[in-house]
């Protein structure tokens, strides 16, 4: 099924940001090849909402007019999507949802600013679940987005059109947010890297909110390198964004010349064999495969105990709701978006029903489903029993992995490894009808967002049905730099991204 | 474990969400959310006591900025973004939001 070698496009952003700088191609050229497997491909995938077609080749031009004064820039020439919750200055940003319709920002992002800075060139947004609340990419207005390594299938979520653009290789670099795994779990999906930067390490500022003490900015790349390359634009403090952190930003290139021999890696026995996780057999037979691969390079494998984990999902599942229900408060019809016609009377006031008329025709189920959850979980007489119980077991998550970073009073490990999902992908509409199955499948990634800490999801082989498999890894808070170093080493060995979708006319 | 959710309990969210569901949508709503909140009970067995909230991942520190006038979006770019924006230009009186009457 998988073809032996990626396609073209399939190359590293560091190899055509060497070529741009060099001059063996133009930016031009690179963007022009970017855009016509967009324009041919893309009807297959729905990885985009929008393609920036003109702005593109103009901005390629430009690049390639001043490439002797810009040749440092690390992502010269390099073609970047950016999921639709990240705001561009004067292009729709939709968030996926009919509520922000012809929405057009009146700023950017930080992190299209700093992408732009760096001389990559935003060439469309990609399509996720609306205001990137799903698993799948089927909660979006404007359809699902497809797995280019089987089209019936999806390519995950919310970040799905991201993955699935980097996969179906429209583009060597997508950008998108993790809230609950929505970076990592695509990107396990579509058999390609997915980073979720530690909390605060990426400015926030033009993300549209969903649950603020959980979103993140990061890449999906076709490799460890990229990711490295990519996290190294995006990362540091950022004025506009008050949660951003002022640690300084490591050489992540240089992490990734590092050997991984001596890293400790934490095995989390008891977790991966809960029932409530579902873990599919091919999956966890990947998953030691993986850990084999460390302990050959020299990583000493440590069984660790993370007793809270298992509550990870239903706190998740109060705490992000909670968050979004305030957060999307402000889609009311006044300031942006579209407004429900309102006729008749009743009781209450024609503002009021305005409101509630509009949101309740702007928003999808999902949508409207966590909404309501966090406003219960947040309403008088359950704020205790819920939401306040939910941040308590949330500080114990975090201290289970405090214990197991800890030297001291605990094992000292490096980093944690499982695996990103309980299962691979799939198919489109199996889970629709039962949220909760869909939540159940966040199990693995949800814990990185109550902790803040990074976690990075690599491809790590396949199913006999040939569907991708992920490994993922999570760090120290700010320490991204052992996190790719080890990542990469095991990229490195493994050789288990090395292959591309078989996609055929 | 507390009642499951009811009808009239959807009902009365949707209320303070300023959602005005359909009635085909509280059908839909009333055992998912219910479901969902009964695999949530869970977290009522859970030993809390001596257990941090952790309401952020940042830790407390609340960071400060100088209190300093700084430009801000262009108002006649925002207003344009409104389902009923009224131009400064556009009148004497113009450069707001127009919503539906509130009084009287």
């Amino acid at each position: 099924m998988a073809g032996a070698s990626r396609p073209a496009d399939m190359e590293t952003a560091a190899s055509i940001r060497d070529d741009v700088r060099t001059g063996r191609r133009s930016a031009v050229d690179v963007c022009r090849h970017c855009l016509d497997r967009i324009a041919d491909g893309d009807g297959r995938w729905n990885a985009l909402t929008t393609v920036f077609q003109d702005q593109a080749l103009a901005r390629a031009a430009e690049i390639d007019r001043r490439r002797d004064e810009w040749r440092d820039r690390p992502l010269l020439g390099v073609p970047v999507t950016i999921k639709d919750v990240i705001c561009t200055r004067g292009e729709p940003t939709t968030a996926a949802s009919r509520i922000l319709a012809g929405f057009r920002p009146p700023y950017d992002a930080t992190a299209a600013i700093r992408l732009r800075e760096a001389g990559a060139v935003i060439v469309g947004k990609t399509n996720c679940d609306e205001f990137a609340m799903g698993s799948s990419t089927e909660h979006s207005a404007y359809g699902p987005s497809r797995n280019p390594w089987d089209p019936e299938r999806t390519p995950g979520g919310s970040s799905g059109g991201a993955a699935a653009a980097v996969a179906a290789g429209l583009a060597p670099v997508s950008i998108g947010s993790d809230t609950g795994g929505s970076i990592r779990q695509p990107a396990s999906f579509c058999g390609i890297v997915g980073l979720k930067p530690t909390y605060g390490r990426v400015s926030r500022y033009g993300l549209l909110a969903f649950a603020s003490s959980l979103d993140q900015i990061g890449p999906l790349t076709g490799t460890v390198g990229d990711a490295a390359l990519v996290l190294g634009v995006l990362a540091g403090h950022d004025p506009r964004d008050a949660t951003s952190a002022e640690a300084p930003v490591s050489d992540y290139a240089a992490a990734l010349r590092r050997d991984p021999e001596g890293l400790r890696v934490g095995v989390p026995g008891a977790l991966l064999e809960l029932a409530d996780a579902g873990i599919d057999a091919e999956v966890l037979a990947a998953y030691r495969r993986a850990m084999d691969v460390l302990e050959a390079a020299g990583v000493v494998l440590v069984d660790i105990e993370l007793p809270h984990a298992e509550y990870a999902v239903p706190v998740y599942y109060l705490v992000a709701p909670a968050e979004a229900s305030s957060n999307l408060a402000r889609y009311d019809g006044v300031r942006y978006g579209s407004r429900a016609a309102t006729t008749g009377g009743g009781e209450a006031s024609a503002l009021s029903r305005m409101y509630d008329r509009t949101r309740d025709a702007g928003f999808g189920a999902e949508v409207k489903r966590r909404i309501m959850l966090g406003t219960y979980a947040l309403s008088a007489g359950y704020y205790d029993a819920y939401y306040r119980r939910a941040q308590r077991v949330r500080g114990l998550i975090r201290r289970d992995y405090s214990s197991a970073f800890d030297g001291d009073a605990g094992p000292g490990v490096d980093v944690v490894a499982m695996p990103t999902t309980p299962a691979p992908a799939f198919r489109l509409g199996e889970h629709l009808q039962d949220p909760l199955a869909m939540y159940l499948g966040d199990v693995f990634t949800v814990s990185a967002n109550l902790t803040g800490l990074p976690a990075i999801s690599v491809p790590a082989g396949f199913t006999a049905a040939g569907l991708p498999v992920g490994l993922q890894l999570v760090g120290r808070a700010f320490d991204e730099a052992t996190l790719l170093r080890l990542a990469h080493a095991y990229e490195r060995t493994a050789a288990t991204n090395r292959e591309a979708p078989d996609i055929r006319d | 474990m507390p009642d499951r959710l009811t009808r009239a309990d959807v009902e009365r969210i949707a209320a303070l969400a300023h959602l005005d569901l359909t009635p085909d949508e509280i059908d839909l709503f009333t055992p998912q959310l219910a479901d969902i909140l009964e695999y949530a009970e869970r977290l009522q067995a859970v030993d809390v006591s001596g257990a941090d909230d952790v309401w952020h991942p940042g830790g407390s520190d609340c960071p400060r900025r100088p209190d300093a006038v700084r430009p801000s979006l262009d108002r006649e770019a925002t207003l344009s973004n409104a389902p009923d924006g009224v131009a400064a230009g556009a009148s004497e009186q113009g450069g707001f939001f127009r919503v539906p009457r509130v009084i009287g």
